[in-house]
């Protein structure tokens, strides 16, 4: 049989804001780079990311710096962040920003035609640099424009446009293969054709994105099987954490065909209020101890904020994610939602109409083509939907290699660590650029230092057996019935409020799920399949489901996007451990790890009484590991 | 409230293929995409259908639905008659892989030939100051989704491959326009090139793209005739022309 085959120095899957951003630097570094994207290019799921991207530029109030960042993102993931993550995060956000602007990005500007940043959960000052409500197209954009000027530049250099830089678009990764313990390449089909792929590339950088489609209820595009997840794990790197799921608080909820789509936080940030069926602005009754210095207690200051906010707090709305979505729940669960099972998200009360067709104006878009609501005249219903996965590629901070697998790199949201127990909102997209950037970088060094690693003939052979076989087994299970039975368990099971008693069912139902998923086949032929396209999906969801209900079931607190009724609060011992995952060819096995420490110079970042929420007498007694 | 409805969807590839009835389930609320999407699940497993966000914000699930150029994920099931048939065809434009799948890479290559944004060298990252009035011109094209609705349904290419080699279609016009009137772009003749290498000339202006544009793109009004009227203005006025050689960037 003869297969396609390509030859890179570094090979990028996924073709989101991490992976174009990896690209561009280990292209910038003189490698040869191929970027693989399952979909059209251009169509990642970053085009969803609404509010903006958090940078503390200081452009609207210049008290903001990258240790305030630093701050709210570790208070965001109670602590569980890992520093040196956030706080190269805080620190390279604006550079990565204003580098966008050289390449023609074109931001909201304030008056005196700086970027524009804005409020949003979670940060303490105005700190989203934005482009209406549609900042993550801008962010794929650029890099896909910046894509087209680095082959321009090869194609006057070579003569040919596709020399140094290829975009290998609607083609799916199904193994990351490796020689001698290190990476050698991947393997994949043409989703078009069905064709097979071997790409022979020393370094892999995975930037695949998320895992919402393990769920019933997903802002996540089809996209989102956590396959570079998976791929990983089965490479032998680890994930970090997996129990670790955003629920943004507000998805749509009716009508029934846009469940899920997100509602972006802008909409409470501008000055959008919740209520429930009795008129009631409830988030005054969630506000936890540890944000009451921060958050208005009364609807008077809250509304006062919009105006002032160097005198009032800030409106609960604005809480993090978690908070939000949690307390949401609640009030469905308590029997005050509204008719279709969710709370009531108004702005038109408080804003003019035109005001918000301007701030807003994909989201008015948006209810006005698919839900027939408008929003400058009513309120929308709004619900928690699986958004963002915290867990991920356990990655060394500084270089964004996966730990334990020479030559692979993990960017984006499928990397582990960033956002600890709780992403805030903006923070998504700096991360992409930020560890994007990191993440190419050091792919180059390490091209540049080992070499090529030849991939082997018996890797290629036992690759192209595996997806062949779905096609010669007749009358197994069907890949959508087995996705739909999934995504039952994890929403029943795995979701916003968790037990032991039904997680350990859900690992059950998952592994019996998993069995029967060797058993798939598919009808029709390799050209164009989506069923057969499905069934290496459905095998990567499952992988991550296992992961993310056994994590949960081992961590017995309650904390940022895991919460265990059956342990309902926040537990020191627990803010220390990090729930790893790996896999021995059958299952996904748990092992608790030590947290690193956080260094005394951040660690005096923060107010002793803020730390004593969060850390042990003897932690804060030790002030800082150095 | 669930009922059954007529869909007719085209199958095939490029060799044979012809249009098939089927009758599915759709409840209240449900857009096109929605419907093909049960059919996928429960009648036809490997019926080929591009799509990504569902909420009309990635340009994916483009198609033609009663002939007309649409997002299916755009399209309420609800807005046709509860008797009437709805067909679905692939983008008529661009040469079928499979099903309701298109082969769109020539939008890809037209991308490529737009010559990229040029940065003022003097100008380090942070210092750029723009007026919002002045970014919201080319913000206006930013918000393109690369549905290539508009370039499928523009009759310069539409039934003519002849003239796919030197057209670059609406999407590429806004593209140029975009750069032309960004505050900071460096690179001179964007509106020349546009006439003269993209096939500007070759627009009629019958605003078919303006009207397909799901994202409501003022593609004819606001950039391929102001870019006309000034290719005109420098080509035939002598001062002009004269003007834009001295000032430091050809803008107007």
């Amino acid at each position: 049989m003869t297969i396609e085959r390509h030859n890179y120095d570094v090979l990028v899957i996924g073709a989101g804001g991490a992976g174009l951003r990896a690209a561009v630097e280990a292209r910038e570094a003189g490698l040869r780079v191929a970027i693989i994207c399952k979909s059209l290019f251009g169509k990642a799921h970053t085009v969803m990311a609404e509010g903006g991207a958090a940078a503390s530029m200081g452009n609207v109030n210049d008290k903001d710096n990258w240790q305030v960042h630093f701050r709210d993102t570790m208070r965001g993931g109670k602590f569980l962040s890992h520093f040196r993550m956030a706080e190269l995060h805080a620190k390279e956000a604006p550079d990565r920003i204003w580098e966008l602007e050289t390449w023609g990005a074109l931001f909201d500007r304030t008056k005196e035609g700086k970027i524009s940043q804005r409020n949003f959960g979670g940060h303490e000052y105005p700190r989203l640099a934005h482009v209406g409500d549609r900042t993550g197209l801008e962010l794929i954009r650029t890099m896909q424009q910046k894509i087209v000027a680095l082959q321009q530049k090869d194609g006057r250099e070579t003569g040919d446009m596709e020399s140094g830089i290829k975009v290998f678009a609607e083609l799916t990764v199904t193994d990351i293969l490796k020689e001698n313990g290190k990476i050698s390449g991947a393997y994949g089909y043409w989703r078009e054709t069905g064709a097979e792929v071997l790409f022979e590339a020393p370094a892999v950088v995975i930037a695949t994105g998320g895992v919402g489609k393990t769920f019933k209820i997903t802002s996540n595009s089809w996209e989102g099987t956590g396959d570079g997840h998976a791929l990983a794990l089965k490479a032998g790197a680890n994930l970090v954490d997996m129990e670790f799921l955003q629920f943004h608080p507000t998805g749509m909820v009716w009508p029934p065909s846009v469940r899920g789509i997100l509602v972006t936080e802008s909409v409470r940030g501008e000055g959008g209020v919740l209520t429930n069926n009795l008129g009631e602005r409830f988030m005054f009754k969630y506000i936890p101890d540890v944000f009451k210095d921060k958050y208005a207690d009364n609807e008077a200051e809250a509304d006062r904020w919009y105006e002032d906010q160097d005198n009032n707090r800030r409106p609960p709305e604005l809480l993090p994610r978690d908070e939000v979505a949690r307390a949401i729940n609640t009030e469905v669960k308590s029997g005050r939602g509204t008719e279709h099972g969710g709370v009531f998200l108004d702005v038109s009360k408080r804003i003019p109409a035109e005001t918000i067709k301007k701030r807003l104006p994909s989201m008015w878009h948006q209810f006005y083509e698919l839900a027939g609501v408008d929003i400058t005249k009513e309120a929308m219903e709004v619900g928690p939907t699986c958004h963002y996965v915290m867990g991920g590629v356990e990655v060394d901070p500084d270089t964004a290699a996966a730990v334990g697998v020479p030559g692979l790199f993990a960017a984006g949201e499928v990397a582990g660590g960033m956002h600890g127990s709780n992403r805030l909102g903006g923070n998504s997209l700096t991360d992409l650029l930020v560890f994007g950037r990191r993440a190419g970088a050091a792919a180059a060094v390490y091209v540049k230092s080992n070499g090529k690693n030849p991939v082997s003939e018996a890797a290629v052979t036992a690759a192209a057996a595996k997806i062949q076989a779905p096609f010669d087994r007749e009358g197994g299970e069907n890949s959508y019935s087995l996705h739909a039975e999934l995504q039952e368990i994890t929403h029943n099971l795995v979701g916003i409020i968790r037990t032991g008693t039904e997680l350990k069912e859900a690992i059950e139902k998952i592994a019996e799920i998993r069995a029967r998923s060797a058993n798939v086949s598919v009808s029709g032929g390799r050209k164009f399949n989506p069923g057969f396209h499905l069934a290496f999906d459905l095998d990567n969801m499952l992988l991550v489901a296992e992961s993310t209900a056994k994590s949960a079931i081992n961590r017995e607190e309650s904390r940022g996007g895991h919460t265990r009724d059956d342990f309902p609060v926040m537990n020191d011992k627990w803010r220390q451990i990090n729930n790893i995952s790996s896999f021995d060819g059958n299952k996904v096995n748990i092992r608790e790890q030590a947290l690193p420490a956080i260094p005394k110079e951040l660690f005096e970042l923060f107010d002793i009484h803020e730390l004593e929420k969060y850390m042990t007498p003897e932690e804060i007694a030790k002030g800082g590991s150095n | 409230m669930a009922r059954n409805i007529k869909l007719r969807i085209w199958r095939g590839d490029a060799t044979d293929g012809g249009l098939k009835d089927v009758v599915v389930e759709a409840n209240e609320g449900e857009v096109v995409l929605d419907v093909i999407h049960r059919v996928q699940a429960t009648q036809m497993g490997d019926l080929a259908v591009r799509w990504n966000c569902k909420a009309g914000k990635c340009g994916s699930c483009s198609m033609e639905i009663n002939g007309k150029p649409r997002l299916a994920c755009m399209t309420q099931v609800a807005s046709f008659g509860e008797e009437e048939t709805i067909t679905v065809t692939p983008l008529r434009a661009f040469p079928i892989i499979k099903d309701l799948v298109t082969d769109v890479s020539f939008n890809y290559k037209k991308a490529m030939e737009v010559p990229a944004y040029e940065h003022p060298q003097e100008l380090a990252p942070g210092q750029a100051r723009m007026q919002q009035v002045d970014v919201e011109r080319s913000q206006e094209f930013r918000k393109c989704i690369e549905c290539f609705l508009c370039q499928d349904v523009c009759h310069v290419v539409r039934d003519h491959e002849e003239n796919k080699k030197s057209f670059a279609g609406p999407r590429f016009f806004i593209r140029i326009a975009e750069l032309d009137m960004h505050p900071l772009d460096m690179l001179k003749n964007r509106k020349k090139t546009a006439q003269e290498e993209h096939g500007l000339g070759m627009c009629n202006i019958t605003k078919c793209c303006t009207e397909v544009c799901p994202e409501h793109i003022r593609i004819t009004d606001n950039a391929i005739i102001p870019m006309k009227e000034r290719v005109v203005d420098i080509k035939y006025d002598p001062a002009r022309w004269l003007g834009s050689k001295i000032r430091r960037r050809e803008g107007l």
